[in-house]
Parts: structure tokens; sequence; C-alpha cells
């Protein structure tokens, strides 16, 4: 079965991160929450693996998996 | 002209057993008329068992309440005798259409499967539906089947005794006593059998009101359901708009919690808000209003001793997804059976522990996404409210987020997976939806069908497979039905019930669902599967 990965996995992280910010900016905050919640769902269905969704959500909650 | 909703159906008339000396014993006394009650009493009855129909009421459902009936449900009615009447009066619907703020997101066809005799839905108010059963008691008792039903009779004391159970019923002409070997409780979402025998219904209730109304509108929209989330002429709500036949339409826009019932029924309210979502020129009649506050719950057990619940009595759902009335039909049709056999002598009492097992099941599942429907439909906090509106934006530009969209998940039948009856699937290659378990989904026969075949008796499916024509196990009669894949041209027989194996005899209980499944006959096998299906083993 696959396992999420939380080692470091995306090339030029500082690039991301700005690519990440420049899509929220000018955004009001229902904006860019809303923007989050499609991002969420758009990944998810990319990964598709119910066990790795399963284990990004325990990961995002700062909680060990039980 | 009055509605056949206004009509007594089964107008109070004073029965001999007001004037007995002592109660008057039953065989089986069925306490409400409603969809269920009814349901209850047509099965027993055709299969001679003497049955009583007790209502408080001598009507049909007051409006049109449920409206939405599913294949399995009609299945049933079709063995029932009436359900070919409600698809011929029915709209049948395929289409539903999504819509979020002003605009259509998605668009989704049912695509019934090809071969099946009855439709997956069909939209038929509840009275209508109601009404149809009553014309088949009346033609039951016609043909001298022991069936009766007394309007204006309300139950007002329930007694299990241990062999019978002592009931007392009120009347307008005072009340009497009677005796029932089975009382089959059938008495609504608010039973008041279950109220005074002290039992639970726990569950959720949704804070939201519901505004229900059928109105009477000459329109061209087309035969579609309709749905809005979030639409401009009921902000931060959703509306439903649905097709019911003679020109009825059913629209349900959500109103939230804090509202003034009583104010938002009358009709100089509701009518602006209709005129809102229709047009300000579409002329239009009300024909039925109501408010609703929607709860998911059910009994911890339907079966107490010789007092069974079924239908809304036992469990309740929101009306997102049609799994009411509809769940409600596969609960006498997986109780009635199992009764008779114990009745007559032929399964222990304990068989009727296997009532409780399969319908919790099918009532869990039913709540299960009743509730989530709810959940989407209307979202319980802020993060809620943007995940929902953030699938429904997505709908609209990409396929993947169409399946997270729900706007009812509309009924369907569930297996029994894991019942005690359930022998082993023994079939290799065999289709998961024939597994034990599972109710029998039908299939073509040349100009025929297959489940008119299977009746409502223990039936031994044969597919290019020999066994004998008739088997006894037990006081159980069990005949065979001898197919062959070349039965049906279109192959469906053997896509439904063979999938990779060459040939297959299944175990079929009378309420249609898989008991037992192999290649091959095997008689110590199959004698077993009926002992374990009929709660011997
Ligand atoms: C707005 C709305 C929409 C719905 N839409 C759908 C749908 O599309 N599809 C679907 O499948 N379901 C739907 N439902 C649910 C459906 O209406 C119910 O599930 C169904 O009516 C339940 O049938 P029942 O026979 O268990 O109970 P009821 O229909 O409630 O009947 C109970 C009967 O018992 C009688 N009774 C009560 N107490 C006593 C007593 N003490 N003595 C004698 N008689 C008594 C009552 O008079 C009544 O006739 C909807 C419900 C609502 C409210």
């Amino acid at each position: 079965m696959a396992e999420l990965n939380l080692q470091p996995n995306i090339d030029d992280p500082d690039g991301f991160y700005a690519e990440l910010l420049a899509a929220h900016e000018g955004l009001e905050k229902v904006e860019s929450d809303a923007l989050n919640a499609r991002l969420v769902l758009v990944l998810a269905n990319h990964i598709g693996d119910r066990h790795v969704l399963r284990q990004a959500l325990a990961a995002a909650a700062l909680k060990k998996e039980d | 002209m009055k509605k056949i909703f206004e009509i007594p159906l089964y107008p109070y008339a004073r029965s001999a057993d007001q004037d007995a000396p002592a109660p008057v014993r039953h065989k089986v006394v069925v306490v409400g008329a409603g969809p269920i009650g009814l349901a209850a009493g047509i099965d027993l009855a055709q299969q001679g068992i003497e049955v009583l129909i007790l209502d408080d009421n001598d009507k049909v459902s007051f409006g049109s309440r449920a409206v939405c009936y599913a294949k399995r449900p009609l299945e049933i009615l079709d063995r029932l005798g009436c359900g070919k009447r409600m698809v011929e009066k029915g709209v049948e619907w395929n289409v539903g259409k999504v819509f979020f703020d002003d605009r259509l997101v998605y668009e989704f066809n049912l695509l019934p499967e090809e071969g099946h005799q009855f439709p997956a839905f069909i939209n038929l108010q509840q009275y209508y539906f109601e009404e149809y059963m009553v014309d088949r008691i009346r033609e039951l008792q016609k043909e001298g089947a022991p069936i009766e039903i007394r309007g204006r009779n309300k139950v007002a004391a329930v007694a299990d005794h241990g062999d019978h159970v002592a009931i007392e019923v009120d009347t307008p002409e005072g009340p009497y006593n009677l005796t029932a070997d089975w009382l089959i409780a059938c008495d609504g979402a608010n039973s008041s059998i279950r109220s005074m025998m002290g039992l639970d219904f726990v569950g959720r209730v949704f804070e939201d009101n519901f505004l229900i109304s059928d109105i009477i509108m000459e329109a061209d929209f087309p035969t579609e359901r309709w749905f809005w989330f979030d639409p401009p002429f009921n902000r931060g709500q959703s509306a439903l708009l649905h097709k019911q036949p003679d020109n009825v339409w059913r629209i349900d826009l959500q109103l939230g919690w804090d509202i003034d019932k009583e104010r938002e029924k009358r009709p100089e309210n509701v009518i602006p808000r209709l005129k809102a979502m229709l047009g300000e020129d579409v002329e239009f009649e009300l024909e039925w209003i109501s408010i609703y506050t929607f709860q998911c719950r059910r009994m911890e057990k339907f079966r107490h001793g010789r007092v069974i619940f079924a239908g809304d009595a036992a469990h309740q759902v929101s009306p997102f997804g049609a799994r009411g009335a509809n769940s409600g039909l596969q609960d006498t049709d997986n109780l009635c059976w199992k009764l008779k056999l114990v009745m007559d002598g032929k399964a222990p009492e304990s068989l009727l522990d296997s009532y409780d097992f399969e319908r919790i099941h099918g009532a869990d599942e039913n709540i299960l996404n009743s509730t989530r429907s709810t959940d989407f439909i209307t979202p319980k906090s802020e993060i809620s409210r943007i995940f929902r509106d953030a699938v429904l934006d997505l709908s609209e530009h990409f396929e993947f987020a169409r399946p997270m969209v729900n706007s009812g998940r509309l009924s369907v039948p569930c297996t029994y997976d894991g019942s005690p009856l359930n022998s082993a699937d023994a079939l290799l290659g065999g289709p998961a939806r024939t597994r034990p378990g599972s109710p029998c989904p039908d299939a073509p026969l040349g100009d025929e069908f297959l489940l008119p075949k299977l009746g409502g008796r223990f039936t031994l499916l044969t597919i290019d497979a020999d066994a004998p024509d008739v088997i006894e196990e037990d006081g159980i009669e069990v005949t065979r039905l001898a197919l062959s894949v070349k039965d049906d041209p279109t192959l469906a027989l053997k896509e439904r019930y063979l999938g990779d194996a060459e040939s297959a005899v299944y175990l079929i209980r009378p309420d249609q669902h898989v008991a037992a499944r192999r290649p091959s006959f095997d008689e110590n096998i199959f004698r077993a599967a009926i002992r374990r299906a009929t709660g011997k083993e």
C-alpha cells in the first residue's frame, strides 16, 4: 500500500511557496478560504488513495495516526 | 371537486368485536394504515393469514408527503398486486439538474440499467399510493382473503402477555378490547405504541425547517429533478422542484431554524416565495403546504416480543433520498414471510430476530446516507459551507467534483451482508451484486421478467445447472426455476447472476434476497442453506 510521503518532495520549495502565496494575493479572506478549500479538494482527488488521504488528514491535524 | 385525501375511504363502522362478550382474538393486528401498514396487511392476507388493520383516521395521507418511489419498492408492490397501477399513474424521471447561485452547475442522468421491468424512480403522491393499496385490499376482500381495515379505531393501550398481545381500541362509539397473536406497529414517526411501551427513539434532529408546497400549475418545466443550492430566490438556503402526476409540482424551500412556522405557512407568505422562484406571471394554485423539521433516528430494537415495529415507527430519516416509505416497504417485505413461517410452526420464533438484524442494517445505511445528504445540503458550520461551496464551484468545471455533490442519494435496497440467514458465497467468479444477502436484480426473459417468476416463495434458481424440481426440508418447500443463459439474449441474466462462472444454483428467499449460491446443486449443502435461511442453524 502507498504511504503518505512526509519527506521533502517538492523541487524548489521557495518557488512553490511563492506561487502558493501569489495565488492568494489580492483576495479577500472569504475568497482565500474558498480557494484553499478548492485546492484541498483538487489535491485530494489527485491522490485518490483513501489510506494516504487518511494519513494526510492525521498529519495535518498534527496528531499521531491511530 | 373533493380531493382523494378528503374522502373517507374506510369510514368508521361498528364491528361485531365491539359487542363481543370477551375480547376477540385475531391472528395479526396491524396498527396504522399508512403505506407500511397497508403493505403489511396485503402481504399477510395474500399468504392467507387473517389480519386486521386499525387506523385512527379514515382517509389516505393528507397532502402528498412522499412522492418519490424507487425500483425495489415498486417490485415489492408488484408482488402485492399494485405496482403496475402506480407506474401507470406515476411520472417517470431520469434527469436531474443542480443549480448553484444563479447558474446550472451540472446535469445528471440516472441512466437506468436496461432489462428491468420497473423504472428507477417514479413520482406519485402518497395519497394515490395509499388509495391504490386500499383498492387492493378491497379486491382481496372480494376474493375472500381474510383482511379487514377499521377506520377511526385508535389504539389506546397495548400489552404483550408473552403468548398474545392485548389491545385497547378507542372509537367514536367508545372503547373496546381485542387480542392478537402478533401486533405489527406501523403507526408512524410519532408512534404512540412506542411511547406506551416506553421505548427509546434516539438520533439527531436537524435544526432546520423546510417549507413543503404542492402546487397545481400548467408549466412547461421538463420532468426532471431540479435542485438549487443558495439560489437568488432563497439566499443561503436550498430549493427543490419535482413533478408529480396531474400537474402537481412539489417545491421544497429550506427556511432555516429561527422562524415562525405558523406565519410562514400562511398563503400570503408562501405565494411571494413561490413567485420569486417561478416568476411573477406563472399561475398556480396551492394544494398542500407544510413545514418540516428533519430527524434521523431509529429504535434500538424493532422486535419487542410479539410487538414488531416497522416503517417510520421504527426509523426516521430526512426526506433527501426518498428513503422513508421506500425503506419501510422493505421492512414488511422482510418481515411477513418470516412471520408466516413462525405462525405455521415451520420456523422457530428466533427467525424473527433476523428481521431486527437485517432491517436495522438497512435503517443504519439509510440514516447514514440521509445524514450525509442533509449535512451537505444544510452545512452546519462556516467551514462545512466553505467546502460545500467549493465542491459546487468545482463541479461546474471539473468532472471529479460531481460525485461529491450530494442533493440526496436516492434510495437503493440494502444487501444483508453478514446476516445470520446467509450461507457463505461459494460461486467463484460470481457477480458481487448477487452475493448472499443481495436483493435479486431483475433480468429480462424474452417478453417476461425474472422477478415475477421468483414470486414470494423459496426458489432454487438454476442457470445451466441440474437440480430436483422440488426439495422439501423440514416443512419448507423449495421449487426450482430452471433457466439458461440462452433464455436472455441480452445477456443481462448472465452478467447479473453468473459473472465469470459457467453455471449457478441460487437459493432465493421469499423476499427475493439471495440466501446461498454455488456453481452446481449439492443436496446436503442446499438443505443446510434452507435450514440456515429459516433460522434453524
Ligand atoms: C415532506 C415529506 C416528503 C417525503 N418524501 C418521501 C419520498 O419521496 N419517498 C419516500 O419513500 N418517503 C418520503 N417521505 C417519508 C414517508 O412519507 C414516510 O416514510 C411514510 O409515510 C411512512 O409510512 P408509515 O406507514 O410508516 O407511517 P405513516 O404514513 O405516518 O402512517 C402511520 C399511520 O398510523 C396511524 N396511527 C398513528 N397512531 C395510531 C394509533 N394509536 N392507532 C391507530 N392508528 C394510528 C396514522 O393515522 C397513520 O395513518 C416523506 C415524508 C415527508 C414528510
